[in-house]
């Protein structure tokens, strides 16, 4: 019943505009108006010109000021600071461009609008403001260009030798983390070795490995630099952590990395937006599929001390799942058995694994 | 056909061989045609163009009409959405939108909208409407390959159309389907019929995209009339001109990632795979790189935005002209600027991989060269306010619509400026800032520069006027609604609100905006609704509007010259001689505010500048 009032109220709504659309033609032919050139409405639309202008100005300026607090995601990293203080200042610079050519476009659209007894001005070209016209911008780019070169050079500069090492590795859909445990070396891992418990891929007959341990949530310590190394084991993922402002993809078959500094623990963020529940995350934010909008794990920035003894209670992968030790050595053993020379077990570590434990 | 027309004359006799006087009038008298060779396998330019615009229409309501699918989950994403079961079917799983479907959603609407809207539409009509109606020429350098163009598109679109009704769904890997997503069917179902039957269509629309490119390019470099030198075309052309290069030198490239997806995903191949594991198994695929496929979609994915929006930018340089009653301002940085963003374009492409894991040596080289292209770019936006500057404006809707496009143009361009600066660009990759961003300088802007074009040549396509009280609700309307919808899409993506999200609801941090997601989809529904206003004026036009005259315009351009519904062969005499550049609007001392292109110093000695007095 409603549907059908619906589509009668629409119906009806249609006919009522098909009647005003045939009458305002009618009228437009009685009054003439349709033969004349330029008519009232050629006014009508200078003026909305302004009020677009004015209108739209102020409602752009109304509602970037009430949102701005909410669009702005709190900074948790040094480079963050420094990233988002150049794109403000670029945001400035380039609404000040913003502002000065729509209030010219329809300034002039307004101004400049039909008049029976004026001509057009004959202006077709004039040298010397074009090359003026063509250096501002180019002085501007440049100078924009040097400070994001510079900052990106930095941001993408080799991580610092004490960094703290972690591996994030991105799945259909969900994110796996592992620390490299006390040896500080992360051990090779091999995509073929991957099944439901050795999710990783880990190679337990590299020993490098043994101490590895993963872990369900990511921990970093305060004012240390964190090198996230990053894999994905299907399909193109992108490890976002907006308030650390960290952004890279996940690319199966190519590790990437990425590094950074937080600088603010999770409780102090807690107490900054005065939100006890709150906790840094890490998004998925490239198309990975059904899943990809949920891919989500949160991170801990923890007090330097903390983060020793988290890091301390872990229990190495090996520890945990000791079945899987057990068939490396058995394998390594069988191998042993069969071509006594050993380095050929070395051998058994693909290419690409190989590249993964850089 | 073609053949019987005297264009075979000017193929042979090159630049400026049709001299007046020698041509055989009256052709477009002589011959009864049947309507499937006159409307639908048709070889003239004209009709073709209007088969392209047709179907661009038709493609447009798509793929609003997906865009207003996915706004409905994304503003209110707890709502039920049974009532859509009628249309949808199985993707509505217990009143909620499947996930993989909205993904569909967003990659049919950004495939239909970039390629089947904004380039076959948009380019397709006006380069094969306009190119020899301004150059003078009878038609293009070949018909036949022209009705091929269309035809091979209409295939495509046949196949493109087909695969959103699928089992399995249509494509679901994203418009620029990177894989290993789009490779594997085990990672999305839109990977499997879906994607196969997208890549085959795209396969078709690029050689639809080669056939056309090389007719356009063949016909201004050789069809122009007598005195048409290339310093006298006007920016239309130059425009449609250099788009056309760019699609013939990018779209192959193109062709060639689709090849090799092809081959990996059907014949065991690894250009783009390697240790992947999925779906409880180990693929045997090693050595390829996901990587390589983004450099060469992105090298033509750049150019591509390039090949959508210049031919907007060449007829809103016409539009403002001829309605400002003014010369365009300096016409020869208007094309110098053309020829810069063409080159440029090839060179920018991996600004889009910044965070992709590529060499951060190579995303510096990419940001300086990005940031260059902001320059050539602002010159046009500067010759388009001064083009403004002490007019005469008459505020048709076509007008509207071009300083509608230079406003859309000048808030888009400028964030690209952000985007393209890479240590910005690793907050702001693939978050709404970009959606914002690429929505209002490539895709809301080329629209704008579509109905411009449409309400400007609307009378020489159909004889008649589209109606003006209509065309300004509809400008009005859109324009506003275009504000409304991205303006505020920036401050979401300055929060981090990453794209192609199905819902943000899972996340704290991007927890607020809830409102203003819910604004932007009233207001892109109700804009896109407003279209239909558009629809109703161009469809009730072509049959019923008032007629138009031969130069409604007042404007200068070949075009106006021939008669109101021009027939086969453009001109029923000779071809007319060109004497002059095309923007000579108002100039002191001339009777009219316009001189046709086609009018000689000698009969304008009152107005003739001091240089030109020589060419009397």
């Amino acid at each position: 019943m409603t549907t059908l009032s619906i589509v009668l109220v629409l119906a009806l709504l249609l006919v009522v505009f098909g009647l005003l659309f045939r009458l305002q033609i009618l009228t437009s032919i009685f009054s003439g108006s349709s033969n004349r050139e330029v008519g009232v409405s050629n006014r009508v639309n200078a003026i909305m010109c302004m009020v677009f202008l004015i209108g739209g100005g102020a409602w752009f300026a109304w509602s970037f000021i009430e949102n701005f607090d909410k669009m702005n995601p709190p900074i948790a990293s040094v480079h963050g600071l420094a990233t988002d203080k150049m794109f403000w200042v670029s945001m400035a610079i380039l609404g000040v461009a913003f502002v000065l050519t729509q209030v010219l476009l329809f300034w002039y659209s307004y101004r400049y609008q039909h008049k029976e007894n004026r001509r057009a001005f004959f202006f077709p070209h004039n040298n010397k403001i074009e090359v003026i016209w063509t250096l501002i911008p180019a002085i501007v780019m440049a100078a924009l260009v040097f400070a994001g070169w510079k900052e990106w050079t930095r941001i993408t500069g080799p991580a610092p030798k004490d960094a703290v090492v972690l591996e994030i590795m991105g799945k259909q859909f969900n994110w796996l983390v592992r620390y490299p445990g006390r040896d500080q070396k992360l051990g090779v891992v091999n995509y073929r070795l991957i099944d439901a418990v050795n999710e990783f891929g880990f190679d337990l007959s590299d020993q490098n490995g043994v101490d590895d341990f993963t872990a369900g949530e990511i921990h970093v310590p305060k004012g240390h630099p964190v090198l996230l190394r990053i894999r994905s084991r299907d399909v193109l993922h992108s490890v976002y952590m907006p308030n650390f402002r960290v952004q890279m993809y996940a690319v199966p078959g190519m590790p990437t990395k990425f590094w950074f500094t937080p600088t603010k623990t999770t409780d102090e963020m807690r107490a900054q937006t005065g939100n006890p529940n709150f906790n840094y995350e890490l998004a998925c934010n490239q198309i990975c599929g059904r899943g990809h909008f949920a891919m989500k794990m949160s991170i801990i920035v923890d007090e330097p001390d903390d983060y020793v003894n988290w890091f301390a209670q872990q229990k190495s992968f090996s520890d945990q799942n000791p079945e899987v030790l057990a068939s490396f050595k058995q394998k390594s053993e069988k191998l042993v058995n069969k071509v006594p020379a050993t380095p050929a077990a070395a051998a058994v570590v693909t290419p690409a694994a190989a590249k993964a434990s850089l | 056909m073609a053949a019987n027309f005297p264009t075979q004359k000017q193929v042979q006799g090159g630049i400026g061989a049709t001299e007046p006087g020698h041509d055989h009038a009256h052709h477009d008298e002589h011959h009864e045609q049947s309507f499937l060779q006159k409307y639908v396998f048709s070889t003239d330019h004209k009709v073709i163009a209007k088969q392209f615009l047709i179907s661009g229409i038709f493609w447009a309501v798509i793929g609003g009409t997906l865009s207003s699918l996915f706004r409905l989950q994304l503003g209110w994403p707890e709502a039920t959405l049974e009532w859509l079961t009628p249309f949808l079917g199985k993707w509505i799983e217990a009143g909620k939108l499947n996930p993989e479907f909205y993904l569909a959603l967003v990659t049919m609407h950004g495939t239909i909208m970039v390629f089947f809207v904004l380039t076959a539409g948009l380019s397709g009509t006006f380069s094969n409407f306009l190119i020899p109606l301004q150059i003078g020429a009878r038609d293009m350098a070949s018909g036949f390959m022209n009705m091929l163009s269309y035809w091979f598109f209409f295939v495509s679109s046949v196949i493109m159309f087909a695969s959103l009704f699928i089992e399995t769904g249509p494509a679901a890997a994203g418009w620029t389907i990177y894989p290993p997503l789009s490779a594997l069917p085990q990672a999305i179902s839109g990977s499997g019929a879906g994607q196969t039957l997208w890549l085959v269509s795209m396969a078709l629309f690029i050689v639809s995209q080669l056939l056309g490119g090389v007719n356009y390019i063949t016909t201004v470099i050789n069809l122009r009339t007598q005195g048409m030198s290339m310093s006298k075309l006007p920016l239309t052309i130059w425009a449609f001109f250099l788009t056309a290069i760019l699609g013939l030198l990018a779209f192959p490239v193109l062709f060639s990632a689709a090849l090799l997806l092809i081959f990996d995903r059907s014949f065991g191949t690894s250009f783009f795979l390697s240790d992947i594991y999925i779906a409880g198994q180990a693929l045997p695929n090693t050595g390829g790189s996901p990587i390589l496929f983004q450099h060469l979609f992105w090298f033509l994915g750049h150019p591509e935005v390039y090949i959508v929006i210049m031919p907007a930018m060449g007829m809103v340089s016409e539009i403002l002209a001829t309605n400002a009653r003014k010369p365009i301002f300096g016409y020869r940085a208007m094309i110098g600027s053309l020829l810069g963003i063409s080159l440029l374009s090839f060179i920018v492409w991996a600004h889009h991989m910044f965070v992709t894991g590529m060499n951060p040596f190579l995303g510096s080289v990419f940001m300086f060269l990005t940031l260059i292209i902001a320059v050539p770019s602002a010159v046009k936006v500067f010759n388009w306010l001064a083009t403004l500057w002490r007019g005469n404006i008459r505020f048709t809707t076509a007008m509207l619509f071009s300083i509608g496009f230079v406003s859309l143009f000048i808030a888009g361009g400028l964030t690209g400026i952000v985007l393209g600066n890479a240590a910005l660009d690793i907050q702001l990759h693939n978050t709404y800032f970009v959606v914002a961003h690429f929505h209002l300088v490539m895709g809301s802007s080329a629209f704008f520069g579509l109905w411009a074009g449409v309400y400007h040549w609307f009378p020489k396509m159909f004889g008649r006027m589209m109606d003006e009280k209509l065309g300004y609700i509809h400008f009005w309307l859109t324009f506003i609604g275009v504000y409304l919808v991205f303006l505020p899409m920036h401050y979401v993506g300055i929060a981090g609100f990453p794209r192609r999200y199905y819902a943000w609801t899972g996340f704290d941090t991007f927890s607020q905006f809830a409102d203003l997601n819910k604004f932007i989809s009233i207001a892109a529904i109700v804009a896109f609704i407003g279209q239909f206003i558009f629809i109703f004026n161009f469809f009730y036009s072509i049959w019923r509007g008032r007629r138009a005259t031969e130069n409604p315009w007042n404007s200068t351009t070949l075009e106006w010259t021939t008669p109101v519904v021009p027939g086969h062969g453009n001109w029923p005499g000779d071809i007319p001689a060109v004497h002059r550049w095309p923007y000579d609007y108002s100039k002191p001392g001339a009777e009219e505010d316009f001189i046709p292109q086609t009018v000689p110093y000698s009969q304008t000695q009152s107005s003739n500048l001091p240089y030109e007095k020589e060419m009397e």
